[in-house]
């Protein structure tokens, strides 16, 4: 039984472990804002879920794993607020979800300074 | 090799690629996303470290961290939205966050 836990706790540590590179790596290489959020979501749920399962599991029915419990349930919930929140900001501002992929990044940012411009000149 | 410090291992990579986004980010809401992505590895460092150290008691700091890390990310975005933390004024509301 006890190498059973052992051996399921092991295997939720690693999965979440690889969520979280590819998160990582999502966050890196995607090419806008937008985008990007889907690779700190996969950090903000999968990843943690799982670490925090696989911590669940070596705490038994503790106060410790009552914690963890109250962290997950937490960041369940504010996770998608600050992705949210920032995902409005960052459409207040003026930056468009890229839609065409013929246009980088460089390029989009060079369009925001020139309507920042005649945001102000108006 | 103990199963906690594989997972603080790859803690430590993945914190390490999401710093590079916060340099590297062209707009400053790249920056504000990888340094909330950073708070959460944080969090999750604090939490494998007090496993590992067989002391789990660290799991209240993670719980604060959490809480700090949430308010933080909401109020640099809205920050940098209005220019402003106070309330908007009631006869000309621009909206919130």
């Amino acid at each position: 039984m006890e190498l059973l836990i052992d051996l399921i706790s092991w295997f939720l540590l690693i999965v979440g472990s690889a969520f979280l590179l590819v998160g990582a790596i999502g966050l890196l290489r995607l090419p806008d804002i937008f985008s990007r959020m889907h690779g700190a979501g996969i950090i903000d749920t999968m990843g943690t879920a799982m670490l925090f399962f696989g911590m669940f599991l070596q705490a038994g029915f503790t106060i410790v794993s009552l914690k963890l419990f109250l962290i997950l349930l937490f960041l369940m919930f504010t996770s998608p607020t600050t992705t949210h929140a920032l995902a409005r900001a960052a459409l207040d501002a003026g930056l468009k979800p890229l839609v065409d992929d013929d246009e980088p990044d460089a390029k989009k940012l060079a369009l925001l300074k020139k309507r920042k411009k005649e945001r102000k000149r108006l | 090799m103990n199963m906690f410090s594989s997972a603080a291992i790859a803690i430590l990579v993945t914190m390490l690629l999401v710093l590079i986004r916060a340099f590297k980010g062209p707009t400053v809401y790249d920056r504000i996303l990888a340094a909330n992505s950073f708070g959460t590895l944080t969090m999750l460092l604090i939490a494998v470290n007090g496993f590992l150290s067989e002391r789990p008691d660290f799991l209240d700091i993670a719980l604060v961290y959490a809480l700090i890390n949430f308010i933080g990310t909401i109020a640099v975005s809205k920050f940098v939205h209005f220019k402003d933390l106070a309330p908007p004024l009631p006869n000309n509301d621009p909206g919130d966050i």
